[in-house]
């Protein structure tokens, strides 16, 4: 037995394997400790904020200013204020009304895009085709080009009780303040999903979650397949028809439609996660029933198991001793193999609704539901579905991996 | 000239009791298309304390009929008797039962143990087996290590030890430990000695006709090796497509074959300083 462990130990694959595994396992316990605020708290008044570190706009003005002395060209004020939409319908109005070749324009170089706009542009112009609002768009657009060039600083003032304002503080272009002053800032590695909780947070919530539900998921698949494959492949006869005839019909009957027709029919009020967990359990079990059962015809008519029959053994004791410990090593297999699909099918459930109906906790199929309701895809919010998609990547792929060293090392044929 | 002399006179007939007969033993495997007849309607009578052979080629339904003496299939049609008294062995008390009167020695040493189970558990299950389930531990202690010594192995060397840790030779001669403690009346040995090199074979049956002697155990071989069967057998039945086609004394049967099965066994038979006729096979 230990020579058995440490073999495996020696198998590349399997180390790599367990090392990512146990990397990600170690993260789902440790990271709730550190960081123990509800994963599911909705930080964000809105969705999909991009990752980065946030500071209080408040804040930053009444905290301490340090000067720096640094050239705050017009340039770099212009690129900074100036996004990609004004800068194209700057571009289109130009070549529409201002009479300006297409060949001309640059819409990256933002100095000579606001001279040609400050040359060109006037609101009398015929602009025939263009509706009011945008017409308004455009002055409003002038007026802020206009502010952005005459500016230097910004005036802080206050109303007072007759509604007049006073200045009270004026924020230099080359002022500058410490994050390390800012009592209030917080840093999202990986932004906000469009609920606006830390991503980050969630998704390891979301992994310990899935990973549970694999584990339940594999553990009833395993066992459901053993005893039926154990009782097939030993009793044979009747018991082996009758088994093996249901085996196949739900092997016939695709187990992802199954799952998802029964999930279906459970209903959206009582589906939770364990509920999921045990559907996927009972419709993935054929596989595993199909392989013991194989492996014990084999081993039934071994004489180590007629010598154990003519020592008195009973059933139970000859299938626990006789048959598997021979086959112990391919079940260790199998249940890798059904974790790593548990925790895929709850993602496929997931993604088409059918997951666990749930906002009180996350599985990385429900990130990935959520995330494409709210067209995170199309709109460019690569953080609420990437590295989802990832860790779901990851831990099958480190599942596969132990699953492949074992398999080398209890499969002699299979070594390099 | 073949060295092996026809003699008609030396036919004998059995007076010991009987103890395991069998009258038109029969199992069918599958059906329709694939029903295979595998042995058809068998007559046998074993007495106490002979040494039987069941002589026949590969798939002539040999280990059929042994698993079927053993218990370990059931029997589609006929009747197998043990001991004078129809066998029943319908439930698994009953079938235990039975077992304490009937065990068996494999052709393959090397599987016919768990190897997960170290040599001492299986010793412990024939001391259990024979009701000795409460001995003191010493007495248990001593009980395997006389069995083993009755087959010249060291039990202290073996205690411990998992079976893959032994030979071809020593596993085999374990086995024949396993059946000097369990004491049964009738010793079932399939192939016992075909994957045994030559010094240990002799070994491994100067020991079970050794054990014969001193319990008055019926000995049955299943064997393909004809000229083994006339060395140790009484009597000898000679299967073909599972039907026994000639039975009787072994100097009866192998002097005088009448059977052309028989005689084609018997003249496969190589000989040494004898050129082998290959035609024949």
């Amino acid at each position: 037995m230990l020579n058995t462990i440490k073999q495996v130990f020696h198998s590349p694959k399997f180390v790599t394997g367990f090392v990512i595994f146990m990397v990600m396992l170690l993260t789902i316990i440790i990271y709730p400790i550190i960081v123990t605020a509800d994963p599911l708290e909705m930080i964000g008044n809105g969705n999909f904020f991009k990752p980065g570190t946030y500071v209080n706009t408040s804040e930053t003005i009444s905290a301490k200013q340090y000067t720096f002395n640094v050239d705050v060209s017009q340039a770099s004020k212009l690129d900074r204020q100036l996004d990609d939409t004004q800068r194209t319908k700057m571009a289109d109005w130009l070549v529409r009304f201002g009479g300006v070749d297409e060949s001309e324009i640059d819409t990256s170089d933002s100095v000579a895009l606001v001279e040609l706009w400050k040359n060109n542009y006037s609101k009398d112009v015929d602009q025939t085709g263009l509706i009011a609002a945008d017409k308004k768009y455009f002055v409003r657009l002038d007026t802020k080009i206009d502010a952005m060039l005459a500016s230097s600083g910004i005036i802080i003032a206050q109303k007072d009780e007759e509604g007049t304002l006073s200045e009270q503080s004026t924020v230099e272009d080359n002022s500058y303040v410490n994050i390390n002053d800012l009592q209030t800032s917080r840093t999202l590695i990986l932004g906000t999903d469009n609920f606006g909780r830390d991503t980050l947070t969630e998704l390891v919530s979301a992994a310990k979650n899935s990973l549970k539900i694999g584990l339940i998921a594999g553990s009833i698949a395993t066992v459901i397949g053993l005893v039926l494959g154990l009782l097939s492949g030993y009793l044979g006869g009747i018991i082996d028809n009758i088994i093996t005839f249901v085996t196949n019909l739900f092997t016939v009957i695709p187990s992802f439609v199954l799952l998802v027709l029964i999930s279906y029919s459970v209903g959206q009020g009582s589906r939770g996660i364990y509920l999921v967990a045990i559907i996927i359990g009972c419709t993935s079990w054929t596989w595993t029933t199909r392989s013991v059962r194989s492996q014990v015809i084999s081993l039934r008519n071994r004489d180590h198991v007629n010598l154990s029959k003519l020592s008195g053994h009973s059933l139970f004791r000859i299938i626990m001793t006789d048959i598997l410990p021979y086959i112990a090593s391919y079940v260790v297999m199998a249940l890798i193999l059904q974790i790593s699909s548990g925790i895929l099918s709850e993602a496929q459930l997931s993604m088409l609704g059918l997951g666990p109906a749930t906002t009180e906790s996350a599985t990385l199929g429900l990130m990935m539901n959520w995330a494409t309701l709210y067209s995170a895809h199309l709109n460019g919010s690569w953080w609420a579905y990437f590295p989802v998609i990832f860790t779901v990547a990851l831990i099958a792929f480190s599942l596969n991996l132990m699953n492949t060293g074992l398999d080398q090392v209890f499969n002699p044929q299979l070594r390099d | 000239m073949s060295e092996i002399q026809k003699n008609p006179e030396n036919k004998t007939v059995d007076t010991r009791p009987l103890c395991l007969s069998g009258k038109g033993v029969t199992k069918v495997f599958g059906f329709g298309e694939t029903r295979t007849v595998a042995v058809d309607h068998v007559d046998f009578a074993f007495h106490e304390g002979e040494i039987i052979s069941i002589v026949g080629e590969s798939g002539s339904g040999k280990t059929t009929i042994s698993k079927m003496l053993l218990g370990l299939i059931s029997v589609t049609e006929g009747e197998i008797q043990f001991q004078g008294k129809p066998r029943d062995i319908s439930s698994h008390k009953k079938k235990k039962e039975y077992w304490k009167g009937i065990q068996a020695i494999f052709q393959d040493p090397f599987s016919s143990f768990n190897m997960f189970n170290k040599i001492d558990a299986v010793l412990l299950d024939c001391i259990n087996m024979r009701g000795g389930k409460n001995l003191p531990k010493e007495e248990k202690v001593r009980l395997m290590t006389e069995a083993c010594s009755f087959v010249n192995l060291k039990f202290a060397e073996l205690t411990n030890k998992y079976p893959f840790e032994l030979s071809g030779g020593q596993m085999q001669r374990l086995m024949i430990a396993r059946i000097f403690l369990l004491k049964p009346k009738i010793l079932l040995a399939d192939e016992p000695t075909s994957m045994i090199d030559a010094c240990s074979r002799a070994t491994i049956l100067d020991m079970l006709l050794k054990l014969r002697d001193e319990i008055n155990m019926t000995i049955i071989f299943i064997t393909h090796d004809i000229g083994l069967a006339y060395y140790v057998s009484d009597s000898v039945y000679i299967m073909e497509h599972g039907k026994f086609v000639e039975s009787g004394g072994a100097d009866e049967v192998i002097l005088t074959p009448k059977a052309e099965y028989t005689k084609r066994l018997i003249s496969d038979v190589p000989k040494i300083y004898e050129e082998w006729d290959l035609s024949t096979v």
